[in-house]
């Protein structure tokens, strides 16, 4: 299945903060048909580093979607029943506008004068797009880590649009642990001498301190298990220590690797933008508390945490499952095994596939 | 209220495929469009039925994590969770019926669980096996042991099942409780017992409400 990037322009979006961005580019991938009835439309929300290429292979850099073993042809979310979007998310750098977007007022990237966005923010673009493809009804919001922020907010903000929400390893609001994970990753870029400010397009990018955020980043998306088995205490080269400051443990050099590669595409400005929204997003603000919140709901819920995922614990899960229980509505809850850690969600494709597979089915069934 | 309100086709259909006499009882108690939650409902087959062919709004709590992904693979809504713990949550009168199946005599505390049931849910239904059939007194004469049957087929030391109780206890214990018994069955095997219930029938299925003041 090989996918295009497609792209579309509104004159502009009014922020949770008041403030304006105009105009506003969405870039987005479609896979499958919409059906004459426009009832089988999936929308999948990626995750904080994630973009609209989710499925497929693309057409210019020949690379997999990052859900492209849960999106395609007889897959959990099968493109020959449904017709599934994704869509890159506002303040991103993979096509959407962001801080590394030219402001059209002065001709300039953005940079930090680029306002600050929310969780909230990102739907109401999103919905913009689901709005413009003439889909009055989604049949399911679906998506893990940050993506499952946006299928509550879905669902909470558009309780009419959304028949089944599908958040996965997710919470209605940041610990303070993981706020203060997020803290490290901007401090480290903005402690980064080539950051200047968020003032680097056209020189040389904050790439140190964007790789650091990274490493910290990814030791957060595995479990002690899987770091075990995946490194333990195995030297890259020789089977000693050569007691150097180099990459001698695998964990170092693949936490470098993945640092380095992660600087090629991700926007440094974007790093800091969407991990405040994340930080700052609270599912029950605006409402007494959160089951009042998830009240507005009128969603099938279908909630999956991992065991192993300690930065979005099952805790997190479970609080937004009791809360939508107290308000009498419809929520299936799991807890799949899984060694990997908060990954678990891209990696475990088999439970999820069931779980999801049969869950969608069945809404469609209901839907029709 | 008729018993016989389910059409016959459903009836013997809910046989086939569920394979258990009490959970064509339950179809036949439960009203369409009813919001029904189902304790224990493992791999979530009779609430699917119920939600195909009754069109129900059903919810089911479920301790073995396998069967909640069988059930949710269904399309059921079904929460990993235990019975004793697992409806605190629910608001009261959440659900028109509230079903145990054969799990009363497996929990710890069942008078709380079935005060539970009863805050969260308008009318409860409970099916358990009889202590009292006759298979099982005389198995315990005979051998002097720990009776083992066909219902009752599991040593004193790795049994689930933790409270005993027969026909005649569950009905003491609901006038005790004042509670309202709107209908009972008495079922050995998949066939309906008239007489002598408490001698005569494996399972029981009670139709029961908190008495309103």
């Amino acid at each position: 299945m090989i996918v295009e990037t497609q792209s579309v322009q509104f004159n502009s979006i009014t922020l949770d903060s008041g403030a304006v961005i105009a105009p506003v580019d969405v870039a987005f991938e479609t896979y499958g048909v919409l059906n004459a009835g426009k009832s089988n439309a999936v929308l999948i929300v990626h995750a904080f580093t994630g973009d609209a290429h989710a499925a497929g292979v693309g057409k210019e850099d020949g690379k997999p979607g990052w859900w492209d073993n849960m999106i395609g042809p007889g897959k959990a979310f099968d493109t020959n029943r449904y017709f599934v979007l994704c869509i890159n998310v506002l303040g991103g750098c993979r096509g959407t506008t962001g801080p590394s977007s030219i402001n059209p007022e002065t001709g300039a990237p953005y940079a930090m004068s680029f306002p600050m966005i929310t969780i909230g923010d990102m739907v109401r673009l999103q919905k913009m797009v689901v709005d413009h493809l003439g889909i009055s009804r989604l049949l399911a919001v679906a998506g893990g880590s940050m993506g499952g922020m946006q299928v509550l907010e879905w669902a909470v903000r558009y309780p009419d649009c959304v028949a089944a929400a599908f958040p996965i390893a997710t919470t209605a609001r940041h610990s303070a642990q993981q706020i203060a994970f997020n803290e490290v990753g901007r401090q480290a870029i903005m402690a980064d001498p080539d950051w200047n400010n968020g003032n680097y397009y056209g020189f040389k990018p904050p790439a140190r301190g964007l790789s650091v955020a990274r490493m910290v980043g990814h030791i957060t998306y595995m479990s002690d298990d899987s770091m075990k088995e995946k490194f333990g205490r195995r030297f890259r080269n020789k089977g000693a220590a050569a007691f150097t400051f180099d990459d001698e443990f695998e964990v170092e050099s693949y936490l470098r690797y993945r640092g380095n590669q992660f600087v090629d595409r991700f926007d440094a400005n974007s790093y800091l933008y969407i991990t405040k929204a994340m930080d700052v997003f609270d599912l029950a603000q605006g409402y007494p508390s959160l089951a009042q919140a998830l009240e507005q709901a009128h969603s099938r819920f279908l909630v999956i945490s991992f065991t192993s995922d300690w930065l979005y614990p099952s805790d997190q899960s479970l609080e937004i499952v009791s809360a939508l229980r107290s308000r009498n509505r419809d929520v299936a809850y799991c807890e799949l095994s899984s060694n990997y850690g908060h990954d678990a969600f891209l990696v475990e494709v088999g439970e999820q596939t069931d779980l999801i597979r049969g869950f969608l089915a069945r809404v469609y069934k209901e839907a029709a | 209220m008729a018993t016989d309100s389910a059409p016959l086709p459903a009836r013997r259909l809910i046989k086939e495929v569920l394979g258990r006499g009490d959970y064509a009882i339950i179809g036949e108690i439960v009203e369409p469009r009813s919001k029904v939650l189902d304790l224990g409902c493992g791999e979530g087959e009779l609430l699917e039925w119920l939600m195909d062919h009754k069109q129900v709004t059903g919810a089911g709590v479920e301790i073995s994590r396998e069967r909640v992904q069988l059930a949710i693979a269904r399309g059921v809504s079904v929460y990993q969770g235990d019975i004793d713990q697992g409806l605190a949550d629910y608001p009261d009168q959440a659900f028109d019926y509230v079903i145990l199946s054969q799990t009363l005599q497996q929990t710890l505390k069942p008078l709380k669980v079935l005060r539970e049931m009863l805050r969260v849910g308008r009318r409860v239904i409970v099916a358990f096996p009889n202590f009292g059939h006759w298979r099982v007194r005389w198995a315990h004469l005979v051998s002097g042991r720990a009776p083992r049957t066909g219902l009752f087929p599991y040593e004193w030391y790795d049994s689930p099942n933790v409270h005993f109780l027969t026909i005649q206890d569950f009905e003491a214990f609901c006038v005790e409780q004042n509670w309202v018994v709107e209908r009972h069955y008495f079922l050995s095997g998949n066939h309906r017992v008239k007489s002598m219930p408490n001698l005569r029938a494996e399972v029981a299925v009670y139709l029961v409400r908190a008495k309103h003041p």
